[in-house]
């Protein structure tokens, strides 16, 4: 019957597909047809591997060789060597850059050594367009469990013992949730999936709608037939099309083979999920603001009590989870709340998706038991800071949450440790930055996005938050005082205090966790009016050293704005009145001649 | 597709979707028994694609979890081909020399499933590695 | 897409969205979607029609377009622009590409060229975050990029000029 000798998986996931992946694809099926393979060989598109830096990701089965950066030109070459001749093409396989050596099987590969897959399982094993592969690695296995042989008490029950929190930031335990708009009475009840993740840099959620999806509806039903609910909603980000296609075609499969609709497996149960696309408000995120929004309306976050599981959708008594969230559910269902809470820490159970990203060599998605330290996670999944530079901090949690510095690179994952030191979990993000980055710029950065994205509705946010930013840019400036420290960390403590939702009340975390951890940056800024890391543009001055200068003539000319002059193999010098620090002499100078202070 | 009325028709249709995606947890499994064919030029001639179409269908047809079958290089052994190499981990790597239809099955009845080595067809075992 | 088609078939093409609308209670962003897809933007025409069809103030329309970035109401570029001012692509200085872009095409963020070909945003994280730092050209994205990039790119649509290749 089914004599298939070989699966090529090529990966889908955006960052892969970006990076010409469907070209890929197109070219093995075209190669495979050339050599008369097509029938023992499957080409198959996947979820994200999550390994993105390397990407193209081609995985081949059943040899297990892990492939990276596959170009459309190199596919003649694997077809010709390793699927006719079963020659691994070495010049393919991951290079490790530590040991010189290279790696043909994924798990030999530091990326993924320490990973432990639980949301992320079948990320790039299964084709995500395709129900019946889900099906086969025990899709919808857990929905009928529940269904067949588990009261929704005892499904309640089973996710409360867990341990399980919710993965989209605050970390509320998820069997109380489900428990309140269990207990809510009201005929009509929903399940929201929020989808919206606005995170800049972290993109966990979308790699699990991507390659995954069934996953997130079978969890929501499972909630659905928990709470009492027969409806679902997914809201999610327009800026996710596939992830929208892959969830499409999810849906209506499911509904074909009655996994979705009315009367599921034979039971009395009936469940409907519909897709709501957001239109791009970061604050949507936040779960009363999300519920407005799916109504049709700006996205401005309720006053709680009531909460969600009282008074949510229409006023129905709603759960609300995000997508990694519902993606933990089948396998607690399916292996029991004993095996999940053995994994991770005393108060954070299982495991967390983190999206590295920023200045290390590895970016790309990973996922660790809770309490791996964050030196694991940097030095040894992540391969280290880029270009050997030195490692300045770790920002957790994005717009949300604070840095980390160097002395609590020990410091364990888990929600407590990371609030402790001012930071939080988020959804995720992990962006890790080097000492080319000004931390002030940063926590301005962050600023920046919140004041853009702030709905207006509360004074603290819409005006507190303008005015941090804009003592964050007279300090960036040259122009801060001493004082203007000191107002920054009260402004900062009262916006967390008084503002109505999520947004505002985080969103002074990037500054009052720099402050704490670089407060000698800031002081530089103001004092000294220097920037140490060289990235604030006002505080630079370029010159040129006289005695290092050969008069190549290379700045002059290269200068945007004709600002250097001097003669042929003369000393040149640099108008610092006329300079708009670029840094094009600085990067050209063939002689480093030129400094920056 | 016809709707699913019973967790025993979801059942039935993961064992039929299984086959398809066997192939992949079976390769990520580190224990797994690796069946390696000769698939250079000279193999492919020698006729090693029939004895790789033998050796899927047997395994497919016993529903054996842990076998794979992978194609590999030359080995230099032009006169025995087709080879098929056994490797069970922890064990040392039988190699067979000229393996038709037939002979693929046997070694999957023989040597796989009962544990019988065809000593008529063995050519030569790799010495073992240092340990 | 066609730009042949006139505007009454786009009223009309948007009226058959609204009819077929199972609930009009709550569709309102979902109308705006689809309306921003026929018509390329929302102009204040196009927002009292939704208003009037979905029988809701005028006002509360203006607000919800206003109130997401997604929904513009003036006309974008025949190539859209956007590049990625996400986290990770900003420690990967996606400043100087947008700097180089601005001086490039002449236009700031959020304007459009005089000829109507390109249109320049910023916009967060498109979750590509291994290329960073990413700029999209209606939706086809660019990985990587550098200053020095930005030309060809630029040139390399200009070349396509008022072709439609899709």
């Amino acid at each position: 019957m089914n004599n298939l000798r070989m699966h090529i998986l090529v990966c889908g996931g955006t960052g892969c597909v970006s990076s010409d992946s469907k070209a890929v694809h197109g070219r093995f099926v075209a190669e495979l047809a050339k050599h008369k393979m097509d029938k023992e060989v499957q080409v198959v598109t996947t979820g994200c591997f999550g390994f993105c830096e390397q990407g193209p990701i081609v995985k081949i089965y059943p040899d297990n060789i892990f492939y990276t950066k596959v170009a459309p030109a190199d596919v003649e070459l694997i077809v010709k060597e390793h699927v006719v001749k079963g020659r691994v093409v070495e010049k393919l396989l991951y290079h490790d850059p530590e040991k010189g050596t290279s790696e043909a099987e994924h798990r030999h590969i530091p990326f993924y050594k320490s990973q432990m897959r639980i949301a992320l399982r079948n990320c790039g094993i299964i084709d995500p367009e395709k129900i019946d592969d889900y099906i086969s690695v025990d899709g919808y296995a857990a929905l009928g469990k529940a269904l067949e042989s588990m009261t929704p008490d005892l499904v309640v029950e089973e996710i409360k013992r867990s341990g399980l929190r919710g993965r989209g930031g605050a970390g509320f335990p998820t069997g109380l949730k489900w428990d309140a708009a269990k207990k809510a009475a009201g005929a009509k009840k929903y399940v929201v999936c929020n989808a919206d993740e606005g995170d800049p840099g972290a993109f966990m959620d979308r790699s699990v709608l991507e390659g995954d999806p069934h996953s997130v509806l079978e969890a929501m039903a499972i909630c659905g037939y928990a709470i009492g609910a027969d409806e679902g909603v997914i809201y999610i980000r327009a800026e996710y099309p596939l992830a929208v296609e892959r969830l499409r075609i999810a849906i209506a499969q499911a509904e074909e083979y009655g996994l979705l609709g009315g009367n599921i497996l034979g039971s009395d149960f009936s469940f409907h999920i519909r897709i709501n696309l957001g239109a791009g408000a970061f604050v949507c995120g936040e779960e009363t603001a999300l519920l407005n929004s799916i109504q049709g309306s700006r996205g401005e976050p309720r006053t709680r009590p009531p909460f969600p599981a009282q008074k949510g959708l229409w006023l129905a008594p709603t759960n609300n989870n995000n997508v990694e969230t519902y993606a933990n559910i089948c396998p607690i269902i399916l292996k029991g709340a004993d095996w999940y809470s053995s994994i991770g820490t005393e108060k954070s159970k299982g495991t967390k998706v983190f999206a590295l990203a920023g200045k290390i060599n590895n970016v790309g998605l990973v996922e660790v038991p809770m309490g791996t330290t964050i030196r694991e996670i940097v030095y040894g999944i992540g391969g280290g800071i880029r270009g050997d530079k030195k490692f300045k901090a770790l920002q957790t949690g994005g717009p949300s949450g604070g840095c980390i510095s160097n002395e609590n690179l020990d410091l364990p994952v888990e929600y407590e440790s990371l609030a402790s030191v001012g930071s939080m979990m988020g959804s995720g993000g992990m962006i890790i930055l080097d000492e080319d980055d000004c931390m002030v710029n940063i926590a301005k950065f962050y600023l920046e996005f919140t004041v853009d994205e702030s709905c207006g509705k509360c004074t603290p946010c819409r005006i507190g938050n303008r005015r941090m930013h804009e003592i964050l840019e007279r300090i960036t400036q040259g122009n801060g005082t001493m004082a203007d420290l000191d107002e920054l960390k009260d402004l900062g403590e009262i916006i967390k205090d008084c503002s109505l939702c999520g947004l505002g009340q985080t969103a002074p975390n990037p500054v009052l966790s720099t402050l704490r951890y670089f407060y000698d940056e800031y002081e530089a800024h103001v004092k000294e009016k220097k920037c140490p890391a060289g990235a604030c543009k006002n505080l630079l001055k370029y010159r040129v050293l006289p005695e290092k200068c050969i008069g190549c003539t290379l700045c002059a000319r290269n200068c945007p704005v004709s600002c250097i002059e001097g003669e042929r193999k003369k000393a040149h010098v640099i108008d610092s009145e006329k300079c708009i620090k670029c840094g094009v002499c600085y990067s050209k100078c063939p002689v480093k001649a030129i400094v920056r202070d | 597709m016809s709707k699913i009325k019973s967790l025993d028709e979801l059942r039935k249709i993961k064992e039929a979707a299984k086959a398809s995606t066997d192939l992949r947890t079976t390769g990520e499994n580190p224990d797994r028994v690796v069946l390696m064919v000769g698939m250079a030029t000279c193999g492919i001639a020698a006729g090693a694609r029939a004895a790789m179409s033998a050796l899927l269908d047997e395994i497919s047809k016993r529903n054996l979890q842990n076998v794979s079958v992978v194609a590999t290089g030359c080995v230099g052994l032009c006169y025995a081909e087709p080879l098929v190499e056994v490797r069970v981990p922890g064990r040392d790597p039988i190699r067979y020399g000229h393996v038709n239809d037939a002979r693929a099955r046997e070694i999957i009845d023989k040597h796989i499933v009962q544990g019988i080595l065809l000593d008529n067809a063995i050519i030569g075992r790799e010495v073992p590695k240092g340990e | 897409m066609h730009e042949l088609k006139n505007a009454d078939q786009k009223y009309a093409q948007l009226d058959e969205f609204i009819d077929a609308l199972p609930e009009k209670d709550g569709a309102l962003i979902m109308t705006l979607h689809k309306a921003q897809e026929i018509f390329g933007y929302l102009p204040a025409e196009v927002q009292n029609h939704v208003a009037h069809k979905l029988q809701i103030p005028a006002s509360k329309v203006y607000g919800v377009v206003t109130f997401y970035s997604f929904f513009t109401t003036k006309p974008k570029g025949r190539f859209k622009i956007n590049v990625c001012m996400g986290t990770a692509c900003f420690v990967r200085d996606s400043q100087k590409v947008l700097d180089e872009i601005t001086k490039e095409l002449q236009i700031k963020v959020g304007e459009n060229t005089p000829d109507g070909l390109f249109s320049l945003d910023a916009l967060r994280c498109v979750g590509a975050c291994g290329l960073a730092p990413v700029i999209s050209v209606n939706g086809k994205v660019y990985g990587r990029v550098k200053p020095e990039d930005v030309r060809n790119i630029v040139e390399e649509h200009m070349s396509m000029g008022g072709n439609d290749d899709e």
